[in-house]
């Protein structure tokens, strides 16, 4: 009985690892006839590159949210994509003000902190609404029960947003001072990019530094390790997961306003797709530990903007760009099949359910 | 805020202040409540629909139920118990929700331009929060009915039990039929002789006055008799001899399929297509709960399942030209194959999966239907599928010369695909497969321990799961005659997914009852359609706090999750929350 379940076992073994090897011979065969017919040139690969990283740090923003409430409670926070939504649709009417009466042009840096702020206010607030409303009287219920109230709230958070401000595009005004070139050989960088990654980059080691320095910071290592023994030592753990919500909020809406002035446009469906490349982004680097959150973000960022065009071209697929979603959603599957742990999760496997 | 609820109070003082500070927080609430519903739209767009003709429209009274919720709530929590205290502090509460329309009436009017920012703040909105009257002269009946609301929730929750059951089945009755009339109207006008009652009851607008208060009456008194002589009517089935008992259900069963056989006739076209929607629902509904439901495999790309049966019937019938490889053979021959091919998907999409449990298998799954989605929609594939475009010209299905043309015939084919698989869902439910489901859904390692075998469980639950959502889609490539990507996205799993956990995961009669609710009245009430999301979304995040066993649970489930409480409550430490999640499940 026992012999005959683990040659089953083996069956399926070999059919996951045939499907990895030939999705990654794909990847091997097509960049390479993609780079021996030669069609980019070094800069457009430069810019790639460059618009990867600038987007890498975005998800990674948002990422530090999952991993963080992950790393807490053991749950998918699926409405932190809506934690992302609502900052910078709301913001986008404080920035159509600031731009109708001349401040964003005249004091460019006061009115972009101005949108950040409100911005994080936002995202922070509906974070901190959901964890008290929805998410807390689920604390001790089955695994699958806060799951299911995380997608509802996510569906009602985006369609909430969609009655209150109408289902159109907004159309973020135009910052005199982000618009200019910086060109370094055949790397070149717009200032809003410039922007995006300095903003990214001082948040996570901001918060890391939090994470890392603070009594705030330990406490919530400590109540991500475990939460009985925190809560044994006298941390209010409570506050801990509201402090968690807290910053993740913060983060979401400051990656949001950034995403808004990479892409120019809001609307309310805006959070689903990065969402839920953000959380590959977590995955990817390992859920719950905050550096891989970071490194995840980057990579996939690279990986769906150079991906299409070095994977697809070389097997002359029509518009290779229409399936950087997909290619995206391969590579979370792909690590959630071979490698649930992550690139920085060593051995410790996924805490069982 | 939960010390504040569990303190227990000095002095008679303390105890007022306490109540009307409670008061006073659930008064925010409902006027937060109220003041999201003006703004998020739903009050304008169910202005449109009377309950009660010319007097009371749907808009209106969610306001009035948000007081009156605002009331009820505070005085079940305040603990007050004389008639005054429950009278003024609910009537505080209400007044208190009454305020925050009264504000957004006065804003409205005062900064037209906070239209630009809440595109609902419109000065229609303000003419149906003031009842037509403008802001000041209309201020005084908002606040009004606050006031009487807010005092009415409180005189409902100190009624004797049975009183406000009856109150409130009457109240739910008379909703019930002002938001069906326009199904109830057509369906009563086909017999000429109910014309009477029919004009008595309805006019064109809702249901009129008296029609409104006899049906009050009539409800009210009904519940109360059953209430006196229920028990005595159950008892004395039970005396009846088994063979008695048995005859009198094959009865029911009899007259249920009778019903449902018929029903197309009863109640004509445009109900008949609802009827179609809820049927495929159904049927994924179904499908799903065999995933989600018996063997505890949460599938958020349930839709790539629907998506290949309804591509598959598409390219082996569509007569289009643009198809070139297999079109134009009849329904009967793509059907199997699109069966075939859904569970094919199954078990290949099930098998990379096998290792992986909880929420990565949601988000796993949800990546699948997604990338599924995103390659039909690519210029890649389009010469074979389509693109956005999609594929056309799909013929309906025909059985010798009866053509399954319009909703009414095809009704019965969706009939008769639901009647298959709840048959085969009862069947295999407590069959050994689906005990072994159940075991898994508990435990996975104790399952493994106990000798379940869990690649062939895990695969035989995708694949049937997987046969269901195949045949949906099947019928709904014929029944649409044209197919494209975008019917086939997250939202659709999700849709699947309310239905089968609002209706109560596990449980057969849960999903027929969850897509009746979550598919059947947002067709039947147009004016839900923009709103369908949210309130899916809200609905999921409400059952799961009080009451996650589902609308008609499982009863091995309920008990579980009942049981699991208790021992919460037992263990650890007393959280107002739980009271809450006990008390809503249990009531």
């Amino acid at each position: 009985m026992l012999k005959r379940r683990r040659s089953k076992l083996e069956i399926t073994d070999i059919f996951i690892y045939a499907f990895g090897i030939f999705i990654i011979a794909i990847i091997l065969y097509g960049s390479f006839e993609t780079l021996r017919q030669g069609k980019y040139s070094a800069s457009q690969w430069a810019d790639l590159f460059v618009f990867g990283i600038t987007i890498g740090g975005i998800y990674a923003l948002i990422a530090l949210g999952y991993t963080m409430v992950y790393g807490i409670l053991q749950m998918i926070n699926f409405a932190h994509s809506e934690v992302f939504m609502a900052g910078p649709l709301t913001a986008f009417f404080l920035a159509d003000a600031l731009a109708k009466s001349g401040l964003l042009a005249t004091n460019p840096a006061i009115s972009l902190l101005l949108i950040f702020a409100f911005s994080m206010i936002v995202s922070t607030t509906v974070a901190v609404l959901l964890e008290r409303i929805a998410y807390r009287p689920l604390r001790h219920a089955p695994r699958l029960v806060p799951l299911i109230t995380a997608i509802g709230a996510s569906f009602f958070l985006q369609y909430a947003f969609r009655g209150l401000f109408g289902t159109q595009f907004k159309v973020y005004p135009e910052i005199p001072a982000l618009e200019g070139v910086v060109t370094i050989g055949v790397v070149r960088l717009t200032y809003t990019q410039i922007l995006v990654m300095i903003s990214a980059a001082a948040l996570m080691i901001g918060l890391q530094a939090f994470v890392q320095r603070t009594r705030t910071g330990k406490a919530m290592r400590a109540v991500a390790e475990s939460r009985e023994s925190a809560a044994l030592m006298g941390i209010n753990v409570d506050s801990i997961i509201l402090t968690t919500f807290v910053l993740g909020g913060a983060l979401a809406g400051a990656a949001g306003v950034l995403y808004a002035l990479v892409f120019t446009q809001v609307s309310f469906a805006m959070g689903f797709i990065p969402g839920i490349k953000a959380f590959t982004a977590a995955v990817l680097g390992g859920i719950g530990i905050i550096p891989g959150a970071m490194l995840g973000g980057l990579f996939l960022g690279i990986v769906e903007s150079v991906g299409p065009t070095l994977f697809l071209d070389g097997l002359n697929i029509a518009a290779p760009y229409q399936l950087k979603d997909a290619i995206a959603f391969t590579l979370l599957v792909l690590v959630l099949i071979f490698r649930p742990s992550g690139i920085m999760g060593g051995q410790t496997q996924e805490k069982k359910a | 805020m939960n010390a504040s609820l569990t303190a227990q109070a000095n002095s008679p003082n303390q105890t007022s202040m306490r109540a009307w500070s409670v008061a006073l927080r659930y008064g925010l609430i409902g006027g937060a409540v109220a003041l999201f519903l003006a703004l998020v739209g739903m009050v304008e767009a169910f202005a449109t629909r009377y309950v009660i003709a010319n007097v009371i429209d749907l808009g209106t009274l969610l306001l009035f139920l948000s007081y009156l919720g605002a009331g009820y709530v505070a005085i079940k929590r305040s603990g007050a118990r004389t008639p005054f205290e429950i009278l003024s502090q609910g009537a505080f509460a209400g007044f208190i929700a009454s305020v925050f329309i009264a504000l957004l009436a006065v804003v409205i009017y005062a900064i037209p331009g906070i239209r630009t920012i809440f595109i609902n703040a419109s000065p229609a909105l303000l003419a149906i929060l003031t009842f037509k009257m403008g802001v000041p002269a209309g201020l005084v009946p908002i606040l009004l009915s606050g006031v009487i609301f807010g005092a009415i929730g409180g005189l409902i929750e100190i009624l004797p039990p049975s009183l406000r059951r009856s109150l409130i089945y009457a109240a739910m009755v008379v909703l019930v039929f002002g938001l069906m009339q326009d199904l109830l109207r057509v369906t009563l006008q086909k017999w000429k002789f109910l014309d009477p009652a029919t004009s008595f009851t309805f006019s064109n607008n809702g249901l009129t006055i008296v029609g409104a208060v006899t049906l009050f009456i009539l409800t009210f008194l009904a519940s109360q008799l059953w209430q006196r002589r229920g028990n005595e009517a159950r008892a004395r089935y039970r005396q009846l001899p088994t063979r008695q008992q048995q005859l009198l259900g094959w009865g029911l069963i009899a007259f249920s399929v009778a019903l449902l056989l018929v029903l197309p006739l009863l109640v004509g076209l445009f109900f008949s297509e609802v009827l179609v929607n809820v049927g495929l629902f159904i049927l994924l509904g179904l499908g799903l709960n065999i995933v989600v439901g018996f063997a505890g495999l949460l599938d958020l790309g349930y839709v790539a399942f629907y998506a290949i049966g309804a591509y598959t019937v598409a390219l082996l019938t569509s007569t289009s030209l643009e198809i070139v490889y297999a079109g134009g053979n009849p329904f009967w021959l793509a059907l199997p194959f699109a069966v075939f091919f859904a569970v094919l998907a199954g078990v290949i999409l099930g098998i990379p999966v096998l290792k992986i449990r909880g929420d990565y298998l949601a988000i796993v799954t949800l990546g699948f239907g997604e990338i599924i989605r995103l390659i039909v929609l690519s210029d890649f594939l389009k010469p074979i599928l389509g693109g956005s475009r999609g594929i056309e010209l799909i013929p309906k299905p025909f059985i010798g010369s009866f053509e399954f043309a319009g909703p009414e015939e095809l009704y019965y084919l969706i009939l008769a695909g639901c009647g298959l698989a709840a048959f085969v869902a009862i069947r295999v439910k407590d069959s050994r497969l689906g005990r072994a489901w159940g075991a898994l859904r508990e435990d996975e390692d104790v399952a493994e321990a106990m000798g379940i075998n869990l690649v062939s469980t895990k695969l035989m639950a995708f694949a049937m799961g997987a046969a269901f959502g195949g045949l949906s889609g099947a019928i709904f490539a014929s029944k649409l005659a044209i197919i494209y990507p975008s019917s086939f996205n997250l939202l659709l799993s999700i849709n699947v997914l309310a239905v089968v956990i609002i209706g109560g995961m596990g449980s057969i009669p849960g999903v027929v009852l969850g897509a009746l609710v979550l598919v059947g009245l947002p067709e039947l009430l147009r004016e839900f359609s923009d709103y369908r999301l949210m309130l899916y979304g809200a609905a999921l995040v409400i059952m799961m706090l009080v009451r996650p066993e589902g609308l008609w649970p499982e009863k091995s489930r309920q008990r579980e999750l009942h049981e699991s409480q208790q021992e919460e409550i037992l263990s650890g430490p007393l959280a107002a929350d739980e009271e809450v999640a006990r008390e809503g499940a249990a009531g």
